[in-house]
């Protein structure tokens, strides 16, 4: 293997920093890339992060590998395994880099790592302590004495692979701002001795609650995504669940299970609307007009029986549902109904109500409002609304507007409907979302007004942040 | 470094329960505490600022809080994990606080 570039520059998202010119990738190869990114950049991270103990280095290797994939892919042609190929790359990049390093100062614990990497690097792509090195990567990016958003933009970053502008775009921060985040994370876990490890059983209960916080809003922005063109980013649902599961089989019997096995049931539910959430243009299809059909039956088989397990074990343990467990049992009253309108919403009203106890937040508030006026009528909603709208707390999230208007359409006013659509349309986060309410403004001219399950179709696909994402200052 | 601070908000001090002694016996013992001490109250502190040139010494600790650090302990540890669970062990973590600090290693 060719002598890989070794940037000066500490590594950029954008994977053009090679030091030489790349030939033009064509669309195809730049999709390959970001899927092998999407899937395998926290695998080789965490490899290389468990042999070297140096997160910079590591990373900047990634970057290298996949700078190195945008050159030679378009040429040589995307490699069989993928991730074997970026492994191999990644692992003779940190050997150059060390190897430089070491002639340098003859370093000794780097003649040592050196002497791992280049024993591991023939069998790359099948190391089997692989998911045991990306569980270690989770507990360090979620320890507690990060401060909470950098746990997550850790997370994003390095266990994820969502690139800097994307978690930037997700916390409506610049950019610049969001790196200097991940930048201060790293030194942290350095330099204040954070440990690269899954904690002792002792300490497992504890530190897992802020993981699941932050496994939940990584499905939440694959599926949900924040910014681009697409609603769906699948590789991120799918990481999501994949590592939740993980997290499960190391949880047995602590007692944050019950709150683990509700939170894979609510992923499930929710993922397996997937193939009926989007038409064949791309459009979103809301709960309501969704083809029952295409959900996966088998997905949510799975997620019952998890929500039963949850149950069983929380009771047997005295342990109060937390807020997963109540969400799951919420997405449960969406999927168990056989229609739309079969849906028990008084139900879904109440167990927002617990939810607001147990985790208050102004997105419980307005899903609450939207199950209060499917329930008890589009009047008592529009109140709750109201209220919400006052205190100014959800400003600039387009869910609030959007279900306004569909509240004040079904009132037949229609006036105001299309200005509340129109704010709506101008807040979303994806152009599927813009595309749906322009339909839904183009419609809300004259005719009838009473498609009255419209804002219901909403209510379970609106995601709950645990946590106010959207009020960390930068 | 372990400062070991005072939090009016924390429960009020209780002397019989303050296991300082067996704290340090523990720590010593596993080689994590290496040396500590309490310090005099915040009155006899005094701050040192030197700004354009000029020195300026100034009476009580450097910040006007109700807070203040009462002592402090050099520890030894692997990793923030282990120096968590030694400063959760010390008494001053019920009535006070503790904040750990890693010492910056300046091999003068």
């Amino acid at each position: 293997m060719a002598a890989q570039p070794v940037a000066g520059s500490p590594a950029a998202d954008t994977a053009d920093q090679a030091g030489h010119d790349p030939p033009p990738a064509s669309a195809a190869v730049r999709a390959a890339v970001e899927a092998a990114s999407a899937v395998e950049t926290a695998r080789i991270t965490a490899t290389l992060i468990r042999v070297t103990g140096d997160w910079s280095l590591a990373e900047d290797c990634v970057q290298d590998a996949f700078a190195r994939a945008l050159a030679d892919w378009p040429a040589r042609g995307v490699p069989r395994n993928p991730g074997a190929w970026l492994t191999t790359v990644a692992k003779n990049s940190a050997i150059d880099r060390l190897r430089k390093a070491a002639g340098e100062r003859k370093a000794l614990h780097e003649l040592r790592i050196l002497a791992e990497l280049e024993g591991a690097a023939g069998e790359a792509g099948s190391d089997p302590a692989a998911d045991d090195d990306r569980l270690r990567l989770i507990y360090t990016c979620c320890h507690p004495a990060l401060p909470l958003d950098a746990r997550v933009a850790l997370t994003l970053r390095t266990v994820a692979g969502l690139t800097t502008g994307e978690i930037a775009r997700a916390f409506l921060v610049s950019e610049a701002a969001m790196s200097k985040r991940l930048v201060r994370a790293r030194t942290k876990i350095r330099d204040a001795g954070i440990p690269y490890r899954v904690p002792p059983p002792e300490l497992i209960s504890e530190r897992t609650a802020g993981i699941l916080a932050v496994l939940y809003l990584l499905f939440n922005e694959g599926y949900s995504a924040t910014g681009g063109g697409s609603l769906i980013r699948e590789p991120l649902v799918r990481e999501a669940i994949r590592l939740t599961r993980l997290l499960i089989s190391l949880l047995d019997g602590s007692p944050q299970e019950p709150e683990a096995l509700a939170l894979l049931a609510l992923m499930l539910f929710h993922h397996a609307r997937h193939a009926a959430r989007m038409d064949a243009a791309g459009d979103l299809v809301t709960l309501e007009d969704q083809d029952r059909a295409l959900w996966d039956q088998a997905a949510i088989a799975e997620a019952v029986a998890l929500l039963a397990d949850a149950d069983r074990s929380g009771t047997s343990r005295g342990a109060r549902p937390g807020s997963y467990r109540v969400q799951a049992h919420i997405a449960a009253c969406h999927m168990n109904a056989g229609s739309p309108d079969s849906t028990d919403f008084a139900r879904i009203a109440v167990l927002y109500g617990v939810l607001a106890q147990i985790a208050p937040s102004p997105v419980v508030e307005l899903n609450r409002a939207v199950a209060v006026a499917m329930s008890q009528g589009p009047e008592a909603g529009l109140v709750l609304i109201d209220q919400l709208d006052r205190t100014r707390a959800l400003e600039g999230y387009y869910l609030l507007p959007a279900a306004k208007a569909d509240i004040l359409r079904r009132l037949g006013r229609k006036a105001e409907a299309g200005l509340a659509y129109q704010r709506a349309r101008d807040l979303a986060p994806t152009e599927a979302e813009r595309r749906y309410l322009s339909k839904r403004l183009a419609e809300t001219g004259p005719g009838p007004a009473d498609r009255a399950m419209d804002i219901a179709g909403k209510l379970g696909e609106t995601r709950l942040w645990p946590i106010e994402v959207r009020r960390i200052d930068p | 470094m372990l400062f070991i601070c005072s939090d009016p908000r924390a429960p009020e001090y209780v002397a019989a329960e303050d296991n300082i002694e067996e704290w340090v016996a523990e720590m010593e013992a596993r080689g994590v505490a290496l040396h500590g001490d309490r310090l005099r109250p915040v009155e006899d502190a005094t701050t040192v600022t030197v700004r354009g040139g000029e020195v300026l010494v100034s009476d009580g600790p450097f910040a006007e809080t109700k807070e203040w650090i009462a002592g402090y302990d050099v520890i030894k540890c692997a990793d923030l994990d282990e120096a968590i669970e030694v400063a959760s062990k010390h008494p001053m973590a019920r009535f006070g606080k503790i904040e750990i600090r890693p010492l910056w290693p300046l091999s003068l």
